[in-house]
């Protein structure tokens, strides 16, 4: 049966208002993502639609990502040479970038832009549709709401996530290379090849996979909270506010996680 | 003039409600609301604000469900049904929402080809084209084909909704407050266009009003919701010839006396 977009049920408070509520709340975000993986792995896919919000998060995105990224690895660079320097060690700025850019530094920097520029977006964008009805208009003209306007973007973000990330280690290093060749002349091969040379597979994949866990968090806490929003503008702008905070407090919970399984792992 | 009784197949009941109850919370919306709607039939459904009447609509195209009670649409009891027929079912409602809801990130083309491309996926280029601009045209709106929603007005914004629900053909028609918030002439507009998609796609309708020229023009049956549930039914006249001092107040304020 099409789920009916009912109000959500009154709470009873059992234990208390607040504690009831989170778990509440928890329920409905696990039904939200549940929902999520049925409608993805159910056909028709909707191709066009994921495609075009692959562009539209790319393309907002794409600047911002860019100029922090290539800061990033500037500054970086710069406030990580003196300390180098006392040990004799500057030639190992490549490494040391590297290391921190693709690990650390390049999924967390672009998944807080991306949750706040493409979170924001998609919480206000489907919560101004809830509130002026436009959910329930297409839900009465025969197409799947959910599957059109919440799963199109959650595959989107998880998608665009990793490709952004790479993109963000890439201009990170090509910052740091501009850094490093002004003050110690290295040879773009030479500065490539001490990178590479610190930089393994599992690296690599650990951090495309903590770009999709963040791309799909950012996804689904936008989504949820925009597809669920009430009372008018205001909730419209509360619900944008949230998919950012929620966001973020995840993406470093997941930070957090990951870095030790990966860690375990190494 | 709407559709005459000779006009309406009194046979064929397009939508029965029985007994039908919906509470939000502790709060009774609808009480036991029984209801038959025949092939042909305009209905108008009158009352209070918050007396339940949109909800009443929404549970017939299945966006909320009842607590208990029978809505049974062409046949399918709503509620009951599965996903796919439900679905399937919608294409035979079209629903016009009292603030049109159009997608305002796309132009009125764009509105109108999106239920089309998705439902009806074997037509041709040119003739999605064709059921845009003909659909357009009923409107009397062909000239606003490439604008968006929010450079229309009011009343071109509640015409472009139900364009957009006469594409797919329905054979039933809800509207929700087709003349909230429209000046007089604009509402006798909105009026004219539901008896003219009444004559010419030969549907059924339930106008949701507190309008009762619209109700008047519109409708061949009145039905008055009040404390959840139908307190009269009948022709414009008959309702209103009622001595409840509800009924009484409500044609009062429409309509001025002695005017």
């Amino acid at each position: 049966m099409q789920p009916a977009i009912n109000p959500l049920p009154e709470k009873k408070h059992v234990i208390s208002k607040g504690i009831d509520g989170f778990f509440l709340d928890i329920y409905h975000v696990y039904k939200f993502i549940a929902q999520f993986f049925k409608e993805a792995f159910s056909g028709p896919t909707e191709i066009k639609e994921i495609v075009n919000q692959c562009y539209q998060i790319g393309s907002k995105s794409l600047a911002l990502v860019s100029l922090t990224g290539l800061v990033t690895g500037i500054v970086f660079t710069t406030q990580s040479r003196p300390s180098l320097s006392v040990f004799g060690a500057s030639s190992w700025l490549p490494s040391l970038v590297a290391i921190a850019l693709i690990r650390a530094l390049a999924p967390l920097v672009t998944a807080l832009i991306v949750a706040g520029k493409v979170g924001s977006n998609i919480g206000a964008e489907l919560g101004s549709m809830k509130v002026t009805e436009q959910i329930e208009a297409m839900e009465v003209s025969a197409t799947n709401p959910f599957k059109f306007l919440v799963t199109t973007r959650i595959i989107a973000t998880t998608l665009m996530m990793p490709i952004l990330v790479l993109y963000t280690g890439f201009v990170g290093m090509m910052g740091s290379f501009l850094n490093v060749h002004q003050n110690e002349l290295t040879s773009f091969k030479a500065f490539v090849k001490s990178a590479l040379s610190s930089i393994s597979f599992l690296d690599i994949n650990a951090s495309i996979f903590k770009a999709a866990c963040f791309g799909f968090t950012i996804g689904v806490a936008g989504c949820y909270q925009g597809y669920n929003a009430q009372n008018g503008t205001q909730g419209v702008g509360r619900a944008a506010n949230l998919a950012v905070v929620v966001s973020m407090y995840l993406i470093f919970i997941e930070e957090i996680t990951i870095v030790q399984i990966v860690n375990a792992i190494r | 003039m709407n559709n005459t009784e000779s006009e309406i197949d009194a046979k064929a009941v397009v939508i029965s409600i029985k007994d039908l109850k919906k509470s939000f919370g502790s709060l009774n919306v609808l009480n036991g609301v029984n209801l038959d709607i025949f092939q042909g039939e305009n209905i108008a459904v009158l009352g209070r604000s918050g007396s339940g009447k949109s909800v009443l609509i929404k549970i017939i195209a299945g966006l909320l469900k009842p607590d208990s009670g029978s809505v049974k649409v062409l046949g399918q009891e709503v509620d009951k049904i599965s996903a796919k027929d439900l679905q399937a079912l919608r294409l035979k409602l079209g629903f016009s929402f009292q603030s049109s809801a159009l997608y305002d990130s796309m132009t009125v083309r764009g509105n109108l080809e999106f239920p089309l491309v998705r439902n009806r996926r074997n037509l041709s280029k040119k003739e999605i084209n064709e059921a845009i601009e003909g659909v357009l045209d009923d409107v009397g709106l062909l000239d606003a084909i490439n604008q968006m929603p929010s450079e229309l007005s009011g009343g071109q914004r509640k015409r472009i909704g139900i364009a957009r629900t006469l594409i797919l053909k329905p054979e039933i028609m809800l509207y929700d407050e087709p003349t909230a918030g429209l000046d007089p002439i604009t509402c006798i507009d909105i009026n004219n266009l539901i008896i003219q998609v009444q004559k010419q796609y030969n549907t059924s309708s339930i106008i949701i009003t507190h309008d009762l020229t619209c109700a008047k023009t519109t409708a061949n049956q009145v039905a008055v919701l009040l404390e959840g549930k139908f307190f009269i039914t009948g022709s414009f006249e008959e309702v209103f010839s009622s001595e409840n001092a509800n009924i009484k107040s409500f044609h009062d304020y429409n309509f001025i006396s002695g005017v």
